[in-house]
């Protein structure tokens, strides 16, 4: 590639999508995206579609995971905002939404039918241990950078403690330990 | 509209508020409310429910809409949609215009590391509860250890070792 198609490349203009595009642009992420929508998110705003440049989507991507609620699902809304208003969040987050949830109905549909099958309950189990190991892995992984700072790991171990050994309530769990984490976070800087 | 439907209205609206750092974090609480307290299914339910919103495509809380059909057909699928992504969406719109105004803030990144280990000790609780009622035999444990190990190693796609976990577990190695 030449450093001319390059240049054009990153000074392509943007391109403000129409609520029907935003519906359909989300709608193909939701269809494909199996395993992590975020990456191809990415793909489909910035490279395909030019919705966005890099740096406005990081900084989206960055609010998108501040606040609570899936990281896409607060993306897609705040894309569909920015660009057509209410309609166009709206658009965004149904389009995002529409084909998995008809996709998993449907396999509940399966698993409810089938339910007293041998065969398939063995898969089913199978299949359940199989995504119970993903979230192992998931949290090993983000547990690997932690491992070096005492404090935060301690905060950590505490929500696992308070959460999947005592099975304490959520709510009041967060209102006491989030705050604490953030407090040491800022007393302690590491 | 009937109790059963205020109740999983009441329960995602609340967890759509809580679900900092992502969509598992809260899934021990969701467990903990369709499980425990509201006896709405086993935990072996819960957990076959979440292997199979795992391998639809999509994002990750596809979960919320098979627990609303399990527990009250399609005004269930509708109640937990709008409760699970309503609330998060809304806050999502107020917040926005502010962020970008805040954005150079100092206080923004202490806030943003100070959640982190809350994020982690979460998603570890969800692994801990998922696997206590999904990994029953030893067969079971081996796939959940193999599959957690495999994906832990390599950059492998999840969708495969999804099927290879149904596999094995047609297999009837799982009963052992």
């Amino acid at each position: 590639m030449t450093t001319e198609t390059v240049a054009t490349g990153a000074d392509l203009a943007l391109t403000t999508p129409s609520t029907r595009e935003l519906f359909t642009g989300f709608l193909a992420l939701g269809l494909i995206g199996f395993g992590g929508v975020l990456p191809l998110a990415r793909r489909m705003i910035v490279e395909q579609r030019r919705w966005l440049d890099g740096t406005q989507f990081t900084e989206l991507l960055g609010l998108c995971q501040f606040l609570p609620g899936g990281n896409i699902i607060n993306l897609s809304v705040a894309i569909g905002l920015h660009f057509r208003g209410i309609p166009g969040a709206i658009a965004s987050l149904l389009g995002l939404i529409a084909a998995p949830s008809a996709i998993v109905i449907a396999l509940g549909v399966l698993y409810q039918h089938f339910q007293h099958d041998a065969a398939l309950n063995h898969m089913f189990a199978g299949l359940a241990a199989a995504a119970s190991g993903l979230l192992i892995s998931m949290a090993l992984k983000m547990l690997v950078p932690l491992l070096k700072k005492p404090v935060p790991l301690i905060i950590a171990a505490l929500f696992f403690i308070a959460i999947a050994l005592l099975r304490l309530p959520l709510l009041p769990t967060m209102l006491v330990l989030a705050p604490l984490g953030v407090l040491i976070t800022w007393k302690l800087p590491s | 509209m009937n109790d059963t439907l205020i109740s999983l209205a009441t329960i995602f609206s609340q967890l759509s508020l809580l679900a900092f750092g992502g969509g598992n974090t809260i899934l021990p609480e969701m467990q903990r409310q369709v499980v425990d307290i509201h006896h709405w299914m086993t935990a072996q339910d819960f957990s076959a429910m979440f292997a199979l919103a795992q391998a639809a495509p999509g994002p990750n809380m596809m979960i919320v809409t098979l627990v609303g059909w399990h527990v009250a057909s399609w005004p269930g699928v509708l109640v937990t949609t709008l409760a699970k992504f309503g609330p998060s969406s809304l806050l999502t719109g107020v917040v926005l215009h502010l962020w970008l105004r805040f954005k150079d803030k100092p206080w923004r990144a202490t806030i943003q590391a100070g959640l982190v280990p809350m994020t982690v000790g979460l998603v570890a609780a969800s692994a801990a509860l998922i696997t206590e009622a999904s990994a029953q035999t030893w067969g079971l444990a081996a796939i959940a250890a193999g599959c957690a190990l495999v994906t832990f190693k390599s950059k492998i796609h999840p969708l495969w070792v999804l099927a290879a976990g149904a596999l094995l577990g047609l297999s009837g190695i799982g009963q052992f």
